[in-house]
């Protein structure tokens, strides 16, 4: 026969018989020792860093997208923060325009019940003077006409002296 | 730069030493002729045939040096019954096979070969025929170690990712032992047998890593290595066959459709391509034992072939060239001893791509044995 030519062509039925058994043994011993939790393992561990990148990528963008965001938020915050100035600096010259009006009208108001005041003691004294003048003059007249029955010359001079002491101050 | 340099370096010591030889080979046969002294009586005739295939084949013990042997158990199944004795029995003290009278029948080792002898000591065929040898040969040893080498390894990885857990990165072992893995994996597995290859890869990564150890065990001249395992025939023989059952068990309706009934063509045509696709499916274990085991026992045979040449030679001077070819040599082999694990790897997750393949329709089909 032709494989009995060379040996080494020839498989030998005892060897080939140990060969498959050991193959057969080291597959499941490999199989449920090794290669299970190895591949399990590797395979666990590339998932991990497959979600560790994508976590990060996702954090990265929320990080971006926050920072904008706060941006925007600063940016409305600075506007708000004008209208509010704005309204305030308004609202303040409103008041003190209006304080203002209010005062002066108050003032007018014063001055006006001042000069009313002022007026009425006036026509007050005028009258009282306007009174007492003639108090005085009946007082006057009454000494003036005691005297002149007494004395003619003196009665003028009296009259002028009387005259000379009214003198409206 | 490098490689050429050493290359023309080689070539300038190899024409430098041929010239030396032939010389010395003038000188040697001059001494020949001129004295009629023998070669030596001591000194047995150097048969480089048979010292080289002494290094291939298998051996019922274990040789470790000089006059030292590691005997190994035979076991031996007979018409009478199962036999078991050391292969020590097999030998004299000067390493020639000699006559044992075991339980049934009287055993001598022929080439190898365990044979029953007639008393005289002439070979009984007709009761060696009876007999089954399932001895534990120094090639079953060395699978064995090769074995326990892979277990052993293995499970350190393994405890490894359990006790370091997958949140850190590989570590010692466990770093050079995972590209690998993921290289079989992503390059080998994954691209040829499609979305079911994580059902086959322990499947794959088996035999990518018996070949691979048992590749690299023999690349080493001394205990434990020292033996041919991945270039036996036995070895990539029973690989292929597991491989074989492997697919064929694993193939699904339209793998044997494609086999016997070829979709789409007219009657004629698929039964001339019946037999055609049934060649194809037996042709791929033996191609694939014969790929590795011829890859591997040729390596084996050059580096062999280079260091007899100091023999052939009988000088030492022979070293010069044959020592640095051999290392060269030897240096192609482990390129070829991971090239055929790869190899094989990648066929058997190629075979059963295709037998776990999925055809939609008769039109997409392609020839789908193209390999080699």
């Amino acid at each position: 026969m032709l494989l009995e030519i060379n040996p080494l062509a020839l498989p030998d039925i005892g060897l080939l018989f140990w060969n498959i058994v050991a193959f057969i043994v080291l597959f499941f011993i490999l199989k449920s020792m090794a290669w299970k939790p190895i591949l399990k393992a590797i395979k666990a561990r590339e998932e991990g860093i497959d979600e560790a990148l994508s976590k990060a990528e996702k954090v990265k963008t929320e990080m971006a997208q926050m920072a904008s965001e706060n941006e925007a938020l600063l940016q409305k915050a600075r506007e708000e923060r004008a209208v509010l100035i704005k309204d305030a600096k308004e609202q303040s010259d409103k008041m003190i325009a209006d304080a203002k009006d209010k005062a002066k009208t108050e003032y007018d108001r014063i001055v006006a019940d001042a000069q009313i005041a002022i007026n009425q003691q006036k026509n007050a004294a005028l009258v009282d003077v306007k009174n007492q003048v003639g108090a005085l003059v009946i007082e006057i007249s009454e000494q003036i006409l005691k005297r002149e029955l007494s004395n003619k010359a003196e009665q003028e001079n009296y009259i002028k002296q009387l005259a000379e002491e009214i003198k409206l101050n | 730069m490098a490689f050429r340099s050493t290359k023309s370096l080689l070539v300038l010591s190899f024409s430098i030493l041929t010239m030396l030889f032939s010389k010395n080979l003038l000188a040697q046969d001059s001494t020949h002729t001129n004295t009629t002294q023998p070669v030596g009586a001591h000194e047995a005739e150097f048969n480089v045939t048979e010292t080289i295939l002494g290094h291939i084949q298998d051996d019922h013990s274990w040789h470790l040096w000089g006059h030292t042997s590691l005997p190994l158990p035979v076991i031996l199944y007979t018409d009478k019954g199962i036999e078991c004795f050391s292969s020590s029995h097999l030998m004299d003290e000067h390493h020639h096979p000699k006559a044992f009278q075991g339980k049934n029948y009287t055993y001598q080792s022929f080439k190898g070969k365990i044979k029953v002898v007639n008393e005289d000591g002439t070979i009984n065929e007709e009761l060696s025929s009876k007999v089954w040898d399932f001895s534990i040969t120094k090639n079953v040893a060395a699978l064995f170690i090769s074995m326990a080498i892979l277990i052993l390894v293995f499970s350190i990885v393994a405890r490894t990712y359990k006790k370091r857990g997958v949140t850190s990165a590989p570590k010692g072992l466990q770093s050079f032992i995972e590209p690998i893995i993921i290289f079989v994996r992503d390059e080998v597995a994954k691209p040829n047998i499609g979305h079911h290859y994580a059902k086959y890869m322990p499947f794959i990564l088996t035999i990518f890593f018996v070949i691979l150890i048992n590749n690299y065990l023999g690349m080493i001249p001394f205990f434990p290595g020292g033996t041919n395992v991945s270039g036996n025939i036995a070895f990539t023989l029973a690989l292929a066959l597991v491989v074989f059952i492997v697919v064929n068990i694993n193939g699904n309706k339209s793998y044997w459709e494609h086999i016997f009934w070829m979709p789409g063509m007219n009657i004629g045509m698929k039964l001339f391509l019946a037999p055609i696709e049934l060649i194809g499916v037996l042709a791929r274990p033996i191609s694939l034992t014969i790929r590795l085991f011829a890859n591997v026992t040729a390596g084996h045979i050059l580096v062999l072939s280079l260091i007899c040449l100091i023999f052939i030679f009988k000088t030492v001077f022979a070293s010069a060239i044959s020592v640095p070819f051999a290392v060269f040599i030897g240096l192609i082999e482990v390129l070829v001893a991971f090239l055929q694990a790869y190899i094989f790897a990648l066929l058997t997750s190629m075979y059963i791509g295709m037998a776990i393949e999925e055809h939609h329709t008769a039109e997409d089909h392609d020839p789908h044995y193209n390999e080699d």
